[in-house]
Parts: structure tokens; sequence; C-alpha cells
């Protein structure tokens, strides 16, 4: 059950972002539904100590098992744990992160983030290698087309096949 | 920090919020290196410009990495079953963000302790920026 997509796009509309008027779509930047389906390349991360000590810089974390190798032991991790969100992260370690929006023919500029889930089956910590495994689950469009939405789902495993998380992410895409 | 337990937990019960410092630019060139997210919309302002922003705004996951936080701040990061968010509103420059959590559920299910909490980030006036829940094993 998803809620309502992107309630709080007036604000995108607010800023211009997103055309109220609805009848200047043309067919052609519509992204093509055969794309629905669609599987990128497995992929694999590993997971460092270092990138991990920066993230949580970079989002304010002070609980210093996110920073400190000897408090995450005590807390019985076996190293630094992956915060609960870095796991969208490594998804963007690859040669092209916009693979997916490239293949769709998706500008990167006119997406915005529209919703993201994360259901987990066991916490990630440094010197885990995780594997990543995504597909197109669904392309739909609103407003006449002036919105597409993609729904990309992921399942990460880790090198005994062992499932660690699922990812939904809902993408948007601002035609109009 | 104190273990939260099942028992003591009731619906309506909130979680100690957080609010974090003003959104800077630094925030977002430290966020896009940290989170491999190199989206130039959220550091190059003339590539925002150039696709009718009139500035670069903050990634939404650098608020779900504080919504986090919040979390991770009440339980341990292995008693979160899910965790979701609708991006509601832009984050622009300078906000701060505050995290708020209220327990809206406590349920049993397969053997676990769950409760549901509604979560929420919220700029500059209180707009709401993400909405969404997690699910919460409890001992």
């Amino acid at each position: 059950m998803m809620p309502p997509i992107c309630e709080g796009l007036q604000q995108a509309s607010r800023w211009g972002m997103i055309s109220t008027k609805s009848n200047q779509r043309t067919p052609e930047i519509m992204i093509d539904r055969k794309h629905i389906g669609l599987e990128l390349p497995p992929h694999t991360a590993k997971v460092e100590k270092g990138r991990l000590k920066f993230f949580a810089k970079a989002t304010g974390q002070t609980d210093p098992i996110y920073t400190d190798e000897d408090a995450a032991i005590a807390a019985g991790y076996p190293s630094l744990p992956a915060p609960p969100t870095f796991l969208f992260c490594l998804d963007m370690e690859v040669p092209n992160p916009f693979e997916m929006l490239d293949r769709l023919g998706v500008e990167l500029g006119k997406i915005l983030h529209g919703e993201q889930t994360f259901t987990y089956h066991r916490t990630v910590c440094a010197g885990d290698k995780i594997i990543y495994r995504s597909r197109v689950a669904d392309i739909f469009d609103k407003k006449d087309g002036a919105l597409e939405f993609i729904i990309k789902e992921t399942a990460v495993t880790d090198e005994d096949d062992r499932k660690v998380a699922d990812l939904k992410s809902v993408i948007v895409v601002r035609n109009a | 920090m104190s273990p939260v337990i099942f028992e003591s937990v009731s619906v309506g019960n909130t979680l100690p919020e957080l609010v974090t410092k003003p959104i800077s630019r630094t925030t977002l060139a430290l966020y896009a290196g940290a989170s491999g997210d190199h989206n130039p919309i959220h550091i190059d302002i003339d590539f925002a410009r150039g696709h009718g922003m009139p500035d670069v705004f903050a990634h939404g996951m650098l608020s779900m990495a504080y919504l986090a936080r919040l979390l991770t701040g009440w339980v341990p990061q292995d008693q979160i079953k899910t965790f979701h968010v609708r991006f509601a509103a832009i984050t622009q420059l300078g906000e701060r963000i505050r995290c708020t959590g209220e327990v809206i559920e406590k349920l049993e299910r397969d053997g676990e302790q769950l409760v549901r909490l509604d979560i929420q980030a919220s700029g500059k006036d209180g707009e709401v920026k993400l909405a969404g829940d997690a699910l919460i094993v409890l001992p």
C-alpha cells in the first residue's frame, strides 16, 4: 500500500518547476513503458569505515557507535554499523549512478525524489560486501503526463545470498 | 540510553525531538561527498538555475538521514524493521530541520512486539518536508 504521492509538489509548482498548464505535453517525451520490468546490472559494494565516518559527519551524527569502532563493538556490532539510509548511498557506487535514468531517457535536472522505503533484514557493518539488484517495477503518469513516476525496487543481499534489505524509490519526473 | 520497553510504551508517546543546524552550502557539499549523490542540482547553482530553480536545494535523503538519527536516538538500529517517507516539500538553504515522531500503534506479529511510529521532518514555519512511518521491534 502506497500513500498518496507528493502532495507537496505544490511547492515545486510554486517554485515554477512544474507548469500548471497541462496541455503542452508531447507524447515523445513520455518514458517508454516497455522499460517496466527492466533489470539493471547487479553490482557489489563494500562498506568502508572511513566512508561511514564521513557520512556521520555529514549528517550530524554524534553517537560514537557510528564513528568509534570500539564503541560499536561494545554495542554488539562487529564494526561500525552503516546507518539506516546509507544503503541508498552505496547503490550509487557504480560507474554511472544515473544509468537507469539514462536508459529511460530521463534528464537528471527534471527529477525529484517522491518517496523512499527501506525494509531491513539485518544491519550492515563496515567490512561487509553487499550486492544490489534493481529493477524498474512500474512507470505511470499523472496530470496528463505533466508528472511521470518511476518505481525502482532494489533487493540488497550479502555475499552468502542472505537478505540484507529491500529498498523502494519513487522518482518523479517533471515534464511540463 | 535506557532501553525502550514495549510494555512501557503507549500510543501517543513522542520521541525526543531533534533539531538540526541551519542547512548551508557546506552541509550540502559534505552530504554530496559522503552520500555519493553528486546530482549537481544540490551543489551547483549554475546547474540549478539552468533547470528552473532559483538556487540549489537540499537532498531529500539528507533529511531522511536526520530522521534516521531520530530513530536510532530512540532505539538501537537493528530494531528498525521498516522506514518510509514521502518527500512533501523542498528544503531550502538556511532552514533547520525539526524531526519528530509519535507512537501511533502497538501490535504483535509473528511473535514480535512492534510499534508503528508516525515521523515527520519539518522546516521553516513548520512546513512539512518529509512525512512517513517506521515499524520498530521492542523487547
